[in-house]
């Protein structure tokens, strides 16, 4: 059911529930309603006289401050207006002696109203002081009134408390008078009396004791035929007052315990057999009143439960008025010949009877003969007859109703549900089958749901006759659609019975009546259906069947969860039928999610309706009860339709002709319906083996279903290659070559490359790959990450064709590249042309690293290593560059690009120019440097860039080169105070004079003093200052100059030079060892074969 | 005496249901189905204290029905009981005659219990399938005649 129309039915259900809710309470006063005396709060009466509220506005004030807006807290009293001069009732002479009394009843009707309304507790009278006052005295006067209100009101009511209190004593002062035997009576009514004055005087207690007290008289009462009416009323008067007491005074247990009590003690005093439901209609008034006592205590705070709400008593309420009903109807069937006894044994002389629950016709009659069985007779008949023309119906429905609606509130879905299918079948039996329908079709969903297919086959059954007694088709067809199927438990007769019918109706023809209903009704129906007939044509039902279970069933299933599109998409629907003989249909067709395919996928055949009836199993069309029928479907998909998802949206299977009556079974999807898919779960838990069928048939728990397909496009016959020579080296123009070889049978066009960096991975990736098809310049920043649709012509079958891409990755690691060909073919399918897109992918992961691992050092120009260097004084850089390409690389020239505070010491020329790098082999270069003082620099100072420029061996000529930048180290620069540099020969000779010169340069701003001294060695002697100190001006230098003389041949170790600073005691010999030689070689005598030997020594 | 019996798989619907043949099968089906109402709210009620402690029985569900009108002229009595994994056991009780004691049902569950492992301990049961075993009827019936 659509949400709309679900959310309309409960709006109408809820306004039925409430309509009859108000028709309850303005319905007229029953027999068995309670008298407004009886349920109303008793209040102390107070007559005010003298008052003329009509004529007189002071008057007319004083009375509203009394009565007008009475709020809870202002004392309980009951006023009233009344003449100065009006007439009480008459105070009856007091008897003195009971002895000779013999009372004629419990309670007389008018009592309780005597003393409500009539007898008042208080007179006041009320006299004008005419004191010719000025109007200010008058408004005063009625403003000091109206305070005094309060006050008097008081006043008023203890004066009132008095007057009951002594009737209390009076009718306790009765009691010894009266004896067990002849006044039984006399003790329930003193002690009903007693309990109602106390009511009256607000002890609510007392009264709740006496009422008891009360309760437990009337049920010693002599219980007969003739007088148990009387007392079962007045059981539920005092019963009635005392679970009243028990709310009001927050007991509910004890009203609850109270009230089953009386229900014990009374459901078995029927009374009058001919008179039963009598009592089965004062039971349910008794349920009724107290299912309201409970609910008014709820409104004012009490809170309810599950288990215990008014709506159990509402609901019993219910089951007692259909009992009634029942027996009314069973008792009251009289012939119509019956008349209504004259003169009428219920009417009294005054109207009212004198005693409550009394027969009219015996008033006042203790005796337990009847004196006069005739008069009795008629007075039965007269109470049978009425009962007659009561509407039972609405009486249940009511109660039925007011359940509901508790049930409702206390979270019982189940027990709601079921209370209105009952009123459903109420109405039903009311013949308002247009509510009953409602009601019914509302419910039913919660049965299916829930799979309690008994009581939903009940509930389909009243709906089915409901429906055709309205003639009400499509209500008719569906409910008899779902009687038939497997959720229905009715037995298979009356399934073939509900068949003929539906065959009957699909036919155009009036269906046979249900069973068990009412003759009239029928014949009213017939005429509807006969009207129906006239009005054939136009007669196609739709009917969604996804929310109940018809009677067949249907799957769809798809042979493959996805076709190329260069097949037929084939799929089948599986039907099974449930009912129990065979039956035609006329059409099966399945609907898309696109329509275009839907008209290659219908069955249909031009059957005759007379051919619905006959039994042509091995039919085509014709669905065998229990057997699983399979109807193949076939069609092209489009090839615009490659990568979607074709969904079936619906199958529907046509049942009748559409010269009858049609009705469309429409399943959503891929078939399925309300109980399906419970029983795919079972069925795929079920280790059950099923037993073999017959080939070509199927087990219909074994077929699952499969509601959408894929298409795909054709396989594609081609195949690519790639070709290339990893790992990428970062920055290089890197090839790959693809190859596409076209395997087809059929030339190829239109084939197009997509290849460049797979999209989906890390974004930065895109920024440093970038891929053209010309490799002869390099690409930079503006060249895409991947190319797409790069065209490349045709190709026929065995061709190939070859396409060189080149990929420069800026960064090292490694990358996923996809290449992608496309290309299209005429093929046929089903003698059908279309051109087909296909298309095949290669993805390929390229590692790219960096293609030289570059050392970098600084040495003194001794190649001694340096930790820093000093200003101004020179020193070596030394590059050290490592292959780490597994192929061969040309190194085609290096530079050195110095920074500003770099100085070259001589020309920077590359020293590797064309040098060929094997893997692993290393090329190193030396430059000379000088770095001016430049402070203290935090970090150092930067040295500039060193670029190499380089490229594949193996590439061709006009691949360009690629520059790799390496940024040199920073250096630290430290000043020094004194510079030594020594000059002197590369060698000396033995016995040869060996001139040596040292400059000394002060390096500051200072006049420096120097100590030098020279200390003598085995291996040398020499001439020259051998200790002298001296003073060296800023920025000039000394000289001193020394003559060695070698006396041995060999690795000889030079007179030491000592420098001694008096200003920079940091100054050492240690520093200056690192500028100055301290030994040299010394050559023998000259000898040809000798000095050889020394040279190779040196290196 | 039982005069119904009903096992209701963890889904509400039902597994397993007779009643006295004396009586509509229909008023019973819709007496152990309202129950579910009560049911419901009992375990949910109780949550996590009722796997807690093992606690499946769930006493009586409605106060006794004993004002049956039309439908069972005795004092019927509900009793619900749920295994661990949300199976619900419904009996309905005659207790007109002789009032049961609380124990007594609790043995009948139990018993119920036993034989529902028995079935479901049955190889080629299938779980959720409706109940049809001789041994458990036979049991379903020694329950209805035993006490009266």
């Amino acid at each position: 059911m659509q949400m709309g129309a679900f959310s309309k039915l409960i709006t109408d259900v809820l306004t039925l529930v409430f309509q009859k809710f108000c028709d309850a309470l303005t319905m007229s006063p029953t027999q068995w309603d309670f008298p407004v005396e009886l349920c109303c709060r008793p209040m102390a009466f107070v007559t005010l006289t003298g008052l003329d509220v009509v004529y007189n506005a002071v008057h007319r004030a004083v009375w509203d401050a009394f009565c007008a807006n009475r709020r809870a807290d202002r004392v309980p009293i009951s006023f009233k207006v009344l003449p100065g001069d009006h007439e009480y009732p008459k105070c009856r002479p007091k008897r003195t002696s009971y002895e000779w009394y013999i009372p004629k009843g419990i309670l007389k009707t008018g009592w309780m109203n005597k003393h409500l309304n009539l007898v008042p507790a208080l007179v006041v009278v009320f006299y004008e002081l005419d004191w010719d006052e000025p109007q200010w005295k008058e408004k005063q006067s009625e403003c000091a009134t109206r305070v005094e209100i309060v006050r008097l009101e008081n006043a008023f009511y203890e004066h009132a408390q008095t007057y009951y209190y002594t009737e209390i004593r009076r009718v306790k002062s009765h009691k010894e008078f009266l004896n067990k035997t002849t006044h039984q009576l006399l003790f329930v009514r003193h002690q009903f009396k007693i309990a109602f004055f106390s009511e009256l005087k607000q002890d609510t207690q007392n009264a709740l004791k006496n009422y008891r007290t009360a309760y437990n008289l009337v049920h010693e009462l002599r219980a007969h035929e003739t007088n148990i009416l009387e007392i079962k009323t007045m059981a539920g008067f005092i019963n009635y007052k005392i679970c009243r007491l028990c709310f009001q005074h927050n007991t509910p247990l004890d009203a609850i315990a109270q009230f089953r009590k009386h229900v014990d003690l009374c459901k078995k005093k029927i009374g009058s057999a001919e008179l039963s439901f009598e009592h089965a209609a004062w039971m349910s008034k008794q349920f009724q009143a107290f299912g309201d006592l409970f609910d008014e205590a709820i409104k004012l705070g009490l809170t309810a439960i599950q288990t215990q709400n008014p709506g159990f008593y509402y609901q019993q309420a219910a089951y007692y008025a259909q009992e009634r009903k029942q027996l009314a109807k069973a008792l009251c069937h009289h012939e119509p010949s019956v008349t209504y006894p004259s003169p009428d044994p219920l009417e009294t002389q005054t109207g009212v009877l004198d005693f409550y629950g009394q027969r009219s016709w015996r008033q006042g009659i203790l005796s337990f003969d009847l004196s006069d069985p005739e008069k009795e007779k008629a007075g039965i008949l007269a109470v049978q007859l009425k009962e007659r023309s009561v509407v039972h119906s609405e009486i249940i429905i009511t109660l039925l109703s007011n359940a509901v609606a508790q049930f409702k509130k206390y979270k019982c879905p189940r027990m709601k549900s079921h209370l209105m299918v009952q009123m459903g079948e109420e109405y039903y039996y009311a013949k308002d089958y247009t509510k009953a329908l409602k009601l019914l079709d509302y419910v039913m969903c919660d049965y299916r749901s829930e799979g309690w297919w008994t009581l939903l086959t009940s509930i389909l059954t009243t709906a089915l006759k409901c429906s055709y007694l309205m003639a009400q088709l499509k209500d008719y067809i569906t409910y008899s659609l779902e009687l038939l199927g497997r959720a229905s438990t009715l037995k298979d007769d009356q399934k073939s019975r509900i068949e003929k019918n539906l065959i009957n109706v699909l036919m155009n023809e009036s269906p046979d009546p249900e069973p068990d209903c009412d003759i009239l009704a029928v014949k009213t129906a017939q005429k509807l259906w006969a009207d129906r007939i006239s009005l054939a044509g136009s007669n196609v039902f739709t009917i969604g069947v996804q929310d109940f279970v018809p009677f067949v069933q249907c799957k769809a299933k798809f042979h493959a969860p996805s076709f190329h599109v260069d097949v037929p998409v084939q799929f089948d629907i599986y039907l099974k039928a449930d009912c129990p003989h065979p039956i035609r249909f006329s059409k099966l067709c399945v609907s898309f999610n696109n329509q275009e395919y839907n008209q290659f996928c219908v069955i249909e055949e031009a059957s005759k309706a007379s051919e619905v009836l006959e039994n042509l199993t091995q039919g085509k069309m014709c669905l065998v009860p229990g057997k699983t029928r399979k109807f193949l479907f076939k069609f092209v998909a489009k090839t615009e339709d490659v990568g979607k998802k074709i969904e079936i949206t619906s199958v529907d299977l046509v049942l009748g002709n559409e010269a009858g009556r049609c009705v469309v079974l429409s399943w959503q999807g891929g078939g399925g319906d309300a109980a399906s898919a419970q029983e795919a779960l079972q069925a795929s838990r079920s280790f059950k083996r099923r037993p073999k069928l017959a080939a070509g048939e199927v087990h219909w728990d074994s077929v699952v279903g499969q509601a959408s397909t894929m298409i795909i496009s054709r396989v594609p016959n081609i195949s690519v290659h790639l070709r290339h020579d990893p790992p990428a080296l970062t920055n290089e123009m890197y090839c790959l070559l693809v190859t596409v070889e076209s395997h087809e049978k059929t030339p190829i066009r239109d084939v197009k490359l997509t290849a460049g960096l797979k999209p989906g991975q890390d974004a930065n990736l895109t920024q440093k790959t970038h891929v053209t098809l010309h490799g002869t310049e390099l690409c930079d920043e503006s060249y895409p990450a991947l190319l797409t649709d790069i065209p490349v012509g045709d190709l026929h079958p065995g061709e190939q064709l070859e396409k060189m891409l080149y990929i420069r990755c800026g960064t090292v690691g490694s990358r996923m590249f996809l290449v992608y060909v496309s290309y299209l073919i005429n093929t046929t399918i089903e003698e059908k042309e279309i051109i087909c897109k296909c298309h095949k992918d290669e993805t390929v992961t390229i590692e790219t690293i960096f293609p030289f691992d570059v050392a970098v050092k600084f040495v003194s120009t001794k190649f001694e290593h340096l930790e820093r260097v000093y200003a101004d004084i020179p020193f070596l850089l030394m590059t050290d560059v490592l292959s780490a390409s597994p192929w061969a690389l040309t190194v085609i020239s290096s530079e050195l690009r110095l920074a500003p505070s770099m100085m070259p010491v001589d020309q920077l020329e590359s020293q590797l120019d064309k040098v060929v790098l094997q893997t692993g082999e290393s090329a190193s270069e030396c430059f000379c440097l000088r770095c001016p003082s430049t402070g203290n620099v935090e970090g150092g100072v930067a040295t500039g860039h060193y670029i190499i420029s380089w490229k594949r061996t193996s590439a061709m000529e006009n691949i360009p080169a690629i520059s790799t930048v390496i940024t040199l180290p920073h250096v630290i620069v430290e000043n020094i105070p004194l510079h030594v540099n020594a000059d002197l020969p590369s060698f000396g000779r033995v016995r040869e004079s060996l001139p040596v010169k040292y400059h000394l340069q002060n390096k500051t701003d200072l006049v420096q003093d120097v100590e030098v001294s020279v200390e003598p060695s085995d291996a040398f002697m020499f001439s020259g200052l051998k200790q002298i100190r001296l003073r060296i001006l800023p920025g000039t230098e000394q000289e001193m100059l020394y003559n060695f003389y070698p006396l041995m041949a060999g690795y000889q170790q030079l007179p030491s030079l000592n420098i001694n600073l008096l200003r920079f005691p940091n100054f050492t010999n240690q520093l200056l060892r690192r500028f100055i030689p301290t030994s040299i070689f010394v050559k023998r005598l000259a000898h040809p074969d000798l000095i050889r030997a020394d040279v190779s020594s040196i290196f | 005496m039982a005069v119904c019996v009903a096992v209701i798989a963890k889904e509400n619907y039902p597994l397993y249901i007779r009643s006295v043949p004396t009586e509509s099968e229909l008023k019973f089906h819709y007496m152990v189905h309202t129950s579910l109402d009560v049911v419901d709210e009992k375990i949910s009620a109780m949550g996590k204290a009722l796997v807690d402690q093992r606690e499946l029985y769930l006493g009586l569900l409605y106060p006794t029905e004993d004002y049956k009108v039309s439908v069972f002229p005795n004092q019927l009595c509900r009793y619900g009981y749920v295994t661990n994994s949300k199976v619900k056991f419904v009996m309905v009780v005659d207790s007109s005659n002789t009032a049961l004691r609380d124990n007594e049902i609790r043995s009948m569950f139990r018993k119920l219990h036993n034989s529902y492992t028995d079935v479901m301990c049955n190889p080629f049961y299938n779980p959720g399938d409706r109940i049809q075993s001789r041994a458990f009827d036979s049991m379903v019936t020694s329950m209805m005649v035993q006490v009266c």
